[in-house]
């Protein structure tokens, strides 16, 4: 009885920072639109050395990450974005 | 006809009239061409994120165009072939928005509070930071750089082995628990 009781505790104390899974941020009733131009919203996709973050981080749908590379690479063609940040 | 979007970047030694002369000569191309240019945005004077062509700003412009291929092909030539163009890209749009586009929304914004916005960046970390050797940071990494071989080998296994003490000592407090 005791070690069941225990062992619930252990549990708990192992992941005590479980998260709640993150929507998608494009989609859903006030998605943000994928767009290359707008770069203060891109912005928040790309790494502090200007790589595209993973969508497993950032939980955008493999849809709307296939979207939002091809933005963020629109937008660093057009120097609105770095390839690189140092 | 089709719809398209096409942004330029022109050089920055030259005047925002001679810019708005730029998009008129290249509204008269795809007007020629049987073609409309619906929209035209100047976005002025812009700092670009590298450098292109010792290029350090660039003036945008935008223009959206419906019209038949030919004429945005003569277009994107006579872009190609002047000089004040640094660069352009030109999409098919399935369909165009109305409104100023965002760069004129920001831009807007941005002058009633009177500051630029700064560079932003990084809400994420990056990986190779963190000192975990990652495929593009660390293959030649430390090792070299930090003392000779065989003192950091020494040293490594030292701190390995204090380290391996207490993941020993862990798992046995955990079995403990769990017992």
């Amino acid at each position: 009885m005791s070690t069941i009781e225990v062992v619930s505790k252990g549990a708990g104390t192992r992941r005590p920072f479980f998260r709640r899974r993150k929507s998608c941020p494009f989609s859903g009733p006030k998605a943000l639109k994928i767009d290359y131009k707008d770069v203060r919203m891109l912005q928040r996709f790309i790494s502090e050395r200007g790589k595209i973050v993973p969508s497993r981080i950032t939980a955008v749908s493999a849809k709307k990450q296939r979207e939002l590379s091809k933005a963020i690479k629109r937008a660093r063609f057009l120097a609105l974005l770095p390839y690189v940040l140092r | 006809m089709a719809l398209y979007e096409c942004v330029f970047i022109a050089r920055q030694d030259i005047s925002a009239s001679q810019v708005e002369g730029l998009v008129d000569q290249f509204s008269g191309v795809v007007e020629s061409g049987g073609g409309q240019v619906t929209k035209k945005e100047m976005w002025g004077l812009r700092t670009l994120a590298y450098r292109i062509k010792k290029n350090r700003k660039g003036h945008y412009a935008l223009l959206h165009i419906d019209a038949p291929a030919e004429a945005v092909h003569e277009m994107e030539r006579g872009m190609r072939l002047n000089e004040d163009v640094l660069r352009y890209l030109t999409l098919r749009m399935n369909e165009i928005e109305e409104g100023p586009s965002v760069v004129m929304q920001a831009r807007d914004r941005r002058d009633e509070r009177g500051g630029r916005f700064g560079r932003g960046g990084g809400r994420f970390g990056d990986r190779e930071r963190g000192g975990r050797p990652g495929r593009d940071g660390g293959r030649f990494g430390e090792r070299e750089r930090g003392a000779p071989r065989a003192e950091r080998d020494q040293a490594d296994g030292a701190t390995a082995a204090s380290a391996g003490d207490q993941a020993e000592k862990t798992p046995k407090a955990e079995q403990e628990t769990s017992a």
